[in-house]
């Protein structure tokens, strides 16, 4: 058998193309099985309600937190373990990071699991945590952040960031991109009228983030994003027995 | 690559500065556009002021000026990696050591750490020893010319368009490919030049055969090309702006993250060191490989398999279970082809095992062989799930990463560095061979205290996080596992430090072999540059 394969592999070992051609296709393989079928088998994604796409606000919140590298200490994903479960609440769903370009999942918990962090936590403490994360958690290593609250965040371009996503499969409607930046606006102001907001982003969570009403700054952004990250989804409504996989 | 070619390259980046640096929609993009500007801005004057009467280098019988330069890159960026890697550490050991700094902060020098090792410190030694090496074994010269010097150039603008974009924020948040879209295309160009350089040389080759180690390295060359492409597929918001959004959401996303992850390592930092291996080792030891049919055997197992285990970093996911499977049992398999190749590497030594005492070269490349096997045990080990749900989220993957990147990767590089310059700069040996001993045993020691320190602390982080008190509550909050961990956050930037200290004593090894003192180079005769 050696032999044979000796003499085989001769005409590889001569033919610079041939050897070439072989590696690609035996690199190939692998990936083609594993990651093409993830884009048509249809339970690849369970079928949830409520998870609908990023508002102006959270989509520029959610820009932040890839810019800063939150994702190097922070997991977005919860398995479902117990005690994972009892820490951090349900497990993950493939469905609630259907509209992540990129997905925040994480490989590291430096610091806790993020995914279903929203509402359990008030506005102030996040502010609060952000700009001096030991002032509230003694144990913290986290840096700190006190340059998102001096900061305003970029208005003129929102519309352009959904047109990116909308090119990438999100739902963004025309409607959405139009007024991309007046919701932005209306989403971190307090008393506005959210009615049109809400109708399009439904759940979306309104108001003074960053305990500074006068302007829109890159605290307020982050911090609303952060206060919806797993609140999309009614588990109450949510069948575990149709979406195995 | 002719003068002409160089000249109008030259220009091209300088008017593409321009517009970027003039017309870019964000600060980032602006400064990457008078960063290209002023790079080639010099070196255009470099080429306009240059004497081109004394171009003797050509004369060479192989292309080296270009080795000569990535082995000086090679230790340049490893020292800037290695140091990275100490102040991150020290910064999750003691936070104030953030600074406060936006800039500095732990999350933009992480990927600044990652990426000097992996790219800047592993992409250079792997364009410097693969142009060495196949020069030798198909006894040709570097092929298209001036090409090598493009690859060698355009690899290093990537790498600072890369880091000064971390600094500034700009990450596509993709762990070991977070450069942003137009620097994924810039890499791209350039790796293509590299495959054309490194294929143009084996078609010119006089020796019937081409050898193991040009197997290897053409395998990660064009794998590299496959997987960069492909998992750096995304939208730009604008073609003057630096941000963009994958192609892919979630689970696809995470996936093809990840397919590109792993084989980060089985390609850049497994196959292409194995080629380094399969050149270095045989010829310190100046014995032949061990096995022939089992390079054979282990090379396309290796290359098949490697594609495979993705998955694994994503087990107990939203991933679909079939994946999820599938990665395990194949990055279980993974352990035969792995340790078939140190199987290789270590038998070549047979009938030279004494010169373990007396060289310490070989010393370094077989302490790398060993801590590539161990880490090619543990990986396989870490990616059963049951195992993998201690382990994952913890210290223990990055104790894993570094046993692999510190022993095999950074002591089979040292050792490659260590046979190459004496005879690129054309010296009898190494200046000190008592440094390169004592270069072996810090970083030998710096490694184990790393390991065995993220051994400890990640098991134990892993078992505070699911310990349960009889009434069935949680023993411990999140932070109070943050604080068990501090101890060993300190002694672990303790073992990084004394791996540094190593390294410092080779680059002082290396300036000394090139440039020693004038006496002693009086007594060696070293010819002035003409």
């Amino acid at each position: 058998m050696f032999k044979r394969l000796k003499f085989k592999h001769d005409r590889i070992e001569k033919n610079v193309t041939l050897m070439l051609v072989l590696s690609l296709i035996v690199v190939a393989i692998g990936g083609l099985v594993e990651i093409a079928p993830l884009f048509y088998m249809q339970n690849t994604i369970e079928k949830v309600v409520g998870v609908r796409p990023y508002t102006p606000l959270e989509l520029l919140g959610r820009n932040i937190y890839i810019r800063e590298g939150c994702y190097t200490c922070h997991s977005q994903m919860i398995r479902p373990m117990r005690d994972e479960v009892v820490r951090y609440g349900h497990y993950s769903l493939a469905a609630e990071s259907m509209y992540d370009h990129p997905f925040q999942w994480g490989s590291k918990r430096t610091g806790p699991d993020l995914a279903r962090v929203g509402q359990r936590y008030s506005n102030e403490w996040h502010v609060q945590h952000l700009v001096d994360p030991r002032s509230v958690v003694p144990e913290s290593v986290m840096p700190t952040y006190p340059f998102l609250a001096a900061r305003e965040v970029r208005v003129n371009d929102i519309a352009d960031h959904l047109a990116a996503n909308k090119a990438v499969g999100v739902p963004y409607t025309d409607e959405m991109l139009a007024e991309a930046k007046a919701d932005l606006i209306t989403q971190a102001t307090v008393d506005a009228d959210i009615d049109a907001l809400l109708q399009r982003y439904p759940k979306a969570q309104t108001g003074d983030f960053d305990g500074d009403p006068g302007r829109v700054t890159e605290m307020d952004a982050l911090v609303a994003y952060l206060q919806m990250l797993g609140t999309l989804v009614d588990f109450t409504q949510y069948q575990a027995e149709e979406n195995y996989r | 690559m002719t003068g002409v070619g160089w000249n109008s390259l030259l220009g091209i980046g300088i008017l593409i500065g321009l517009v970027a640096a003039g017309r870019g929609h964000d600060a980032v993009f602006q400064t990457h556009g008078w960063v290209v500007l002023i790079l080639c801005g010099i070196g255009f004057a470099y080429r306009l002021t240059r004497d081109t009467s004394s171009r003797t280098a050509d004369d060479e019988v192989y292309f080296d000026g270009v080795v000569r330069a990535g082995v000086i890159a090679t230790i340049f960026w490893g020292m800037a990696g290695f140091l990275a890697g100490a102040a991150i550490a020290s910064q999750l050991a003691f936070p104030v050591l953030n600074f406060g700094s936006e800039y500095l902060s732990f999350g933009r020098l992480r990927p600044l750490h990652t990426s000097a090792v992996i790219f800047a410190f592993g992409g250079n030694a792997l364009i410097a020893t693969s142009f060495y090496v196949v020069q030798r074994t198909c006894r040709a010269r570097l092929a298209l010319g001036g090409l090598g010097w493009f690859v060698f150039w355009g690899y290093q603008l990537f790498i600072v368009l890369a880091a000064t974009g971390y600094l500034l924020g700009v990450t596509q948040s993709k762990e070991y490919a977070e450069p942003e879209w137009y620097v994924d295309l810039w890499l791209t160009i350039v790796w293509v030049a590299y495959l054309l350089v490194f294929m143009g040389t084996l078609l010119k080759r006089k020796e019937p055969h081409i050898y193991v180690a040009n197997w290897f390295y053409l395998a990660f060359i064009v794998t590299v090309a496959m997987l960069h492409i492909v998992n750096n597929l995304s939208m730009p918001v604008s073609f003057l702006g630096s941000k963009s959004y994958s192609l892919f959401a979630g689970v696809q996303d995470a996936l093809t993250q990840w397919w590109y992850g792993h084989n980060a390592v089985g390609f850049f930092l497994t196959a292409g060191f194995l080629g380094m291996m399969y050149y270095f080792v045989p010829k310190q030891a100046n014995r032949p490989v061990y096995s022939y049919r089992l390079s054979i055997v282990h090379f396309w197992s290796l290359i098949f398999l490697y594609i495979w285990a993705g998955p694994h970093h994503l087990h107990y996911t939203a991933l679909p279970d079939w994946a999820q499977t599938l990665g395990m049992v194949f990055s279980i398999m993974l352990w035969m082809p792995s340790w078939g190749g140190m199987i290789n590497g270590l038998m070549t030594l047979s009938g030279a095992w004494d010169k373990l005492r007396t060289d310490p070269i070989i010393r370094m490349m077989v302490i790398a062989i060993a801590f590539y096997g161990m880490s090619t045990f543990e990986g396989p080990m870490m990616s059963i799930k049951a195992v993998n749900g201690l382990s994952h989220y913890t210290d223990w993957t990055i104790g894993h990463v570094h046993s692999g990147a510190l022993g095999w990767v950074g002591m089979i590089t040292f050792g490659a560095i260590y046979f190459l310059v004496p005879k690129l700069w054309n010296r009898s040996a190494m200046y000190s061979a008592r440094l390169i001993s004592w270069h072996v045993w810090l970083a030998t020691i710096g490694i184990v205290i790393y390991a065995a320190v993220m051994w400890v602390s990640g098991v134990m982080q892993g078992l505070m996080w699911r310990e349960y008190d009889e009434n069935g509550f949680l023993v411990y909050s999140f932070a109070e596992t943050v604080a068990a961990m501090h101890p060993f956050y300190v002694i672990r930037t303790v073992g990084g430090l004394v791996y540094i200290a190593g390294a410092c004593l080779m680059v002082y090894n290396v300036w000394r072999t090139i440039l020693p003192p004038a006496h002693a180079r009086a007594a060696l005769h070293i010819q002035q540059p003409a």
